[in-house]
């Protein structure tokens, strides 16, 4: 599960965003902010400021799209997985993507946006995912640094985002935090059994963990300098916490695990740091970055495509489901008259 | 997880509902456990009652968090409107001596 605290409408170099201007009613708007104050939740029925609304629908769709595009990178591994018991637990983990996906959709929907919507923006790549399932995944190890990095970094996003001021949204990621600790373990655990394998079993480990571990630095979206739109994020209540400062309990909170698993991370300036108590680490490839959310990266087009190829072979299983409701319903109108 | 309209239009114009154009939207209610009641845990869209309980059965209670499922269309349920809230609501923050802490009972009397 996995979000990114990034605005993708934005581009590096813009400068801050304008501050927003309400055009609208000031007695709704004061009761909107005494309630944000209070720290109350919004709900779907309540007021709330145009722009808030539609930060809100772009966050949650960009997030629901990250869950079900994410399933594609493990579902290759499903066939390939090394045992039955392994298989079983990546059938169980990419089952709990897709409802994870079905929870944000749900949580967008009460903002006024149709599912079907929200599935054209992503198919046509209007929409936005998360960038970290741009790049393949190559040997089986990949799959472990997933669960352990990929999602260890989308829990330390998530886990503010249960007390986002959107209720629905809030209570969606209480449920997907409560489910989510299960793919970090056992990603963790599957590296553990790797690393007492072979010399050829560990050098895999390493490489997957080298190739993966700057993309998940770079998840939780650019450095706090040039997050023009982070301001307003949080004076909404959307976000608690910084993307640096997320960043860096990531990586204090990793570094000990991978002592521990016996592999080194990609990183030459990682330095406990005994002034900050916390670890000092280089600089991350923004371009890189950058260039993958822009389409440039290695499996953007193939994810697409498997996305939408997905989608369009089901159509007849709904069309087939939409034609017996409809029978259904003529006979039950039939038999009442 | 979503939620209905406050107070969609009290007189049905009951005659016939519409054909079914898109899989309607279902809330989703779990029984935890025997002799619990069932909480409203989310929605999903599905074809019809049938589809939308094996639908929460899949999404909702994959790890045991239920014994029974109840799924109702969401255009059923009619809400209050936020907007009454303190109409509603606001009465009931004075009437303090509806709890049972309102009252002093001696310590010697044990646990009432």
């Amino acid at each position: 599960m996995y979000t990114q605290s990034l605005n993708v409408q934005e581009l590096p170099g813009q400068n801050r965003a304008a501050p927003v201007v309400s055009l609208e009613s000031p007695e709704l708007q004061a009761r909107f902010d005494r309630k944000l104050k209070a720290d109350g939740k919004i709900e779907p029925q309540d007021w709330m400021p145009a722009g808030y609304r539609k930060t809100l629908i772009r966050q949650i769709s960009q997030h629901a799209h990250s869950e079900i595009v994410g399933m594609l990178p493990e579902g290759n591994w499903i066939s390939r997985a090394p045992s039955l018991k392994r298989k079983a637990i990546l059938i169980a983990k990419v089952q709990d993507e897709g409802g994870h996906g079905l929870y944000l959709y749900s949580a967008a929907e009460t903002l006024g946006v149709g599912r079907d919507q929200m599935l054209a923006d992503l198919h046509s790549g209007r929409a936005k995912y998360s960038s970290i399932f741009n790049y393949p995944t190559l040997n089986w190890a990949d799959v472990g640094v997933i669960g352990w990095l990929v999602d260890g970094a989308a829990i330390s996003n998530q886990i503010p985002l249960c007390r986002c001021s959107y209720g629905p949204y809030a209570r969606a990621m209480i449920r997907v935090c409560k489910e989510e600790s299960f793919h970090q373990r056992q990603g963790y655990e599957a590296l553990l059994v790797m690393m007492q394998g072979t010399a050829a079993q560990k050098a895999m480990v390493q490489d997957a963990v080298n190739r993966f571990w700057w993309k998940c630095l770079a998840m939780f979206g650019p450095p706090d300098a040039n997050s023009p739109h982070s301001e307003q994020a949080f004076a909404w209540g959307i976000k608690r916490i910084s993307n640096d400062e997320l960043r860096q309990k990531f990586i204090d909170a990793t570094v000990p695990q991978a002592q521990v698993l016996g592999i080194t991370l990609p990183d030459p300036k990682l330095k406990w740091n005994e002034q900050r108590q916390h670890y000092d680490h280089g600089e991350i490839d923004w371009d890189e970055f950058w260039a993958t959310i822009n389409g440039n990266g290695p499996c953007n087009k193939e994810r697409l495509a498997t996305r939408v190829k997905a989608h369009n072979d089901g159509q007849w299983v709904r069309d087939a489901a939409l034609a017996y409701a409809q029978k259904q319903q003529a006979k039950q109108q039939k038999e009442a008259a | 997880m979503s939620t209905p309209n406050p107070q969609p239009d009290p007189s049905p114009k009951a005659t016939q509902p519409p054909p079914l154009k898109d899989w309607p939207l279902w809330e989703v209610f779990v029984r935890s456990k025997q002799g619990l009641e069932h909480k409203h845990c989310g929605s999903l869209h599905a074809s019809d009652a049938r589809h939308a309980l094996q639908m929460a059965r899949d999404v909702y209670t994959r790890r045991q968090e239920g014994v029974s499922i109840w799924v109702v269309p969401s255009n059923s349920i009619t809400a209050s409107n936020p907007d009454d809230k303190d109409a509603l609501f606001e009465p009931a923050a004075d009437k303090i001596y509806r709890h049972p802490t309102f009252y002093d009972i001696p310590d010697e009397v044990g646990h009432m």
